[in-house]
């Protein structure tokens, strides 16, 4: 606390306002820090202490080693170099880009049809929408539990279904061969992620005034064109909105993965998160898995400042 | 609205209250006369059964001893935490994998120093608890995998259990029927694949420093034909050992490789009936390698001699011949005092294949150490890719053997 007043000091005299007033602006303005103190120390002890130490890890040799003594010797790009090289984790990358756009795609592509589909209202319209948000509910772990008893290919009910309507012979290997594993893992994660865009994306539809739903259907537009022109450049914000905060949670995706394939089929389903854990937490390598850590960060570090950009572009323009 | 001056106090608190909330959380150090332990006996009966051994010697000593547990894949990183904030217990419970790692810290006390001795251990159990030539941890008893089966259905088909690969293969198809896989192991990509593919990658000369070669590709060929053969099931790639156990248990596999901690789940089930045969081998006269699998207790150094003194009497108390023959009957697990595990084996004749077993069994990290996991994961990529991707034995295993020196 010692060393507030002199940091407050700083904007405090930057400020504008009249001489006479300084003493009055000094106290609004250490006031003003003193409020935002506690948010910006928790800011800093929970989200950019454990930031930066994660990079700064990743230049370390950090072994179990590290808990006895408290050294980690600087290694400069050691551990960078042994992960590009690794051929794991070009492989997860990858896997980590597919498995994010695919269910993207997927749950924000059914997720919107729902919500279209559930902005009229009809009988029993309330009671279907509470029952899709079940999977929501669900811990991802038991959801992936559930889903590879469902993708057995001998005795899953999945295959079963499919035999029974003629569509395979000897069952989809959903989980057993590198060629599908993948696809598989991009399904259950879109389901789990449809009640999350369907419930934002409906609440956006509620917000579009309906009066212009009325113009437009004096102005002769079909349904398509109505959503094309109206529904789609009403609901941009939320769009946005959905996508990056389904971004952010896909394409860290660890439990998920861990308890439908544990990375398998012959790596055909390790992701950058699959990979950072392997390394952290089975082999002990924690600069290691720093650096991917690190490199998942960056990732969405990306995405993140395209967010702001794009929101500080909406807000422009509504105004 | 408070009146103003109350404003700014009012931040200086929330924010001091932040600062605090920080830095509070520092455990209390345990009283003297309290031996404290970490292991990862989480479920409740494992937990109590614990807890009694560790009264009966403590009350002798005048002691008590505190447990705390946490699930089993995390023991490694919580005993981390703690060592950072120096306030590892006096009992450290590990898996056998797992010591080299902690022993290469030297935060470990050598049992040596502390008067805590091994004669008359099996080979094998007092390498699960070295590293490098010196002794960290003690087991008090251990397990290793063996070839569970049906005898009913053995009985039907006029089979004996097989003893050589070459039976293995054909029992396993000849068992195989409607809805029911001769054979079942698991082949996931993690530990218990690679802890099931050791006994034949090791039965058949497979060496964890070298893994290329034609002996490990052998042993994948193995595995690769029966799953050809129809005999066992594509989804093993995906299978750990319990699901392994659910699928005999389901009557959906006629044998299986398990282990012993499987016993309590069959018994439970009045429906099946089992029986355990030893590993099989790659030719009739060849010696069953099985890997050795189960915790070491490792006593971390402390500034206090004292701690270390009750943990290392406690520790001696726990592996007297009378609790280990107790423990091992309590849990299913072979004894590690070689007299013990034969007195187990009369005791218990439906296990006897393990306690036989484990006299031959091996240490994973024996050879490789600290290395192991690295090992363990290109293994894993081997089979898996033989497995569910089709790659060749050879050049799967060449390809392991690249990733396992990768970093060197």
């Amino acid at each position: 606390m010692s060393t507030l007043p002199t940091t407050a000091a700083a904007p405090a005299a930057t400020a504008p306002g009249s001489g006479t007033a300084g003493g009055r602006n000094r106290r609004t303005a250490l006031l003003r820090w003193a409020f935002l103190a506690p948010a910006l120390l928790y800011m800093a002890a929970f989200f950019g202490y454990p930031l930066v130490r994660n990079v700064l890890m990743s230049f370390e040799r950090y072994t179990p080693t590290t808990y006895f003594t408290g050294e980690a010797p600087f290694t400069g790009l050691a551990n960078w170099r042994a992960v590009l090289a690794d051929p794991l984790f070009t492989d997860a990358l990858w896997h980590t880009a597919v498995f994010t756009v695919g269910s993207l795609l997927g749950q924000f592509t059914i997720g919107l049809a729902l919500a279209v589909f559930f902005s009229r209202r009809f009988r029993l319209s309330a009671l279907a929408r509470a029952v899709l948000l079940l999977p929501w509910l669900v811990p991802m772990v038991v959801a992936a539990v559930v889903w590879r008893r469902i993708l057995d290919q001998e005795h899953g009910i999945l295959n079963a279904a499919l035999q029974a309507v003629g569509l395979t012979d000897g069952g989809v290997p959903w989980l057993n061969s590198p060629g599908v594993a993948l696809f598989s893992a991009v399904l259950v994660n879109i389901w789990i992620g449809i009640p999350f865009n369907m419930v934002i994306l409906y609440g956006g539809l509620q917000e579009i005034p309906r009066e212009l739903y009325e113009a437009g259907a004096l102005d002769g537009a079909g349904p398509w064109r109505t959503f094309r022109s109206l529904t789609l450049p009403m609901l941009r914000p939320v769009v946005t909105v959905v996508l990056v905060l389904g971004f952010m949670s896909t394409v860290k995706i660890l439990d998920l993965i861990l308890a439908l394939t544990s990375g398998g089929p012959a790596d055909a389903t390790q992701t950058l998160g699959t990979v950072t854990y392997e390394m952290s937490f089975m082999r002990l390598d924690f600069g290691q898995g720093a650096v991917v850590g690190t490199v998942l960060m960056l990732i969405s570090a990306v995405f993140a400042v395209l967010y702001l950009r794009a929101n500080r572009a909406d807000t422009g323009t509504g105004k | 609205m408070p009146p103003r001056p109350l404003l700014p106090l009012l931040a200086a608190v929330t924010a001091g209250a932040t600062f605090a909330l920080g830095l509070a959380g520092c455990a209390p150090a345990p009283e003297s006369g309290t031996v404290t332990v970490l292991n990862s006996a989480t479920d409740t009966a494992e937990h109590t059964k614990n807890q009694r051994f560790f009264d009966r010697c403590a009350r002798r000593l005048g002691l008590r001893v505190e447990q705390h547990s946490v699930p089993a894949d995390q023991v490694s990183s919580q005993a981390l935490r703690m060592a950072s904030a120096k306030s590892l217990p006096d009992i450290l419970e590990l898996d056998g994998s797992e010591l080299p790692q902690f022993a290469e810290t030297s935060g470990l006390r050598p049992l040596d120093q502390l008067g805590v001795h091994t004669a008359g251990f099996s080979r094998s159990a007092v390498a699960l608890g070295s590293f490098r030539g010196t002794r960290y941890g003690i087991a008090r008893s251990v397990n290793s995998l063996a070839l569970y089966y049906d005898p009913d259905l053995l009985r039907e088909e006029h089979v004996e259990p097989p003893r050589t690969w070459e039976e293995l293969r054909a029992t396993a198809r000849r068992l195989t029927g409607k809805g029911t896989y001769g054979l079942a192991f698991s082949a996931s990509p993690d530990a218990d694949g690679v802890y099931q593919f050791l006994p034949f990658f090791w039965s058949n000369g497979g060496d964890e420093a070298r893994l290329d070669g034609r002996k490990g590709a052998d042993a994948l060929r193995l595995w690769r034909r029966m799953v050809d053969d129809g005999s066992v099931s594509r989804s093993v790639v995906n299978w750990n050992q319990q699901d392994v156990n659910d699928q005999f248990v389901a009557g959906r596999a006629a044998m299986m490789i398990n282990g012993p901690w499987q016993v309590p789940v069959l018994d439970g089930q009045e429906k099946v009936d089992w029986a355990v045969a030893p590993i099989p081998v790659p030719r009739a006269g060849d010696e069953a390698v099985s890997p050795i699998g189960g915790t070491v207790m490792t006593v971390p150094k402390s500034d206090d001699a004292d701690r270390e003194e009750n943990a290392a009497k406690i520790l001696n108390c726990l592996n007297t011949a009378r609790n280990q023959l107790e423990w091992g009957e309590a849990v299913n697990n072979v004894p590690t005092r070689t007299a013990v595990a034969r007195d187990y084996a009369e005791r218990r004749p439906k296990l006897a294949a393990f306690a036989e077993l484990v006299s031959t069994a091996r240490s994973r990290t024996g050879r490789v150490g600290t290395r192991w996991p690295v090992v363990s994961d290109a293994l894993a990529g081997a089979f898996q890719s033989v497995l569910a991707d089709g790659a060749g034995p050879e050049a799967a295993l060449s390809r392991a053997q690249r990733r396992a020196t990768a970093g060197e």
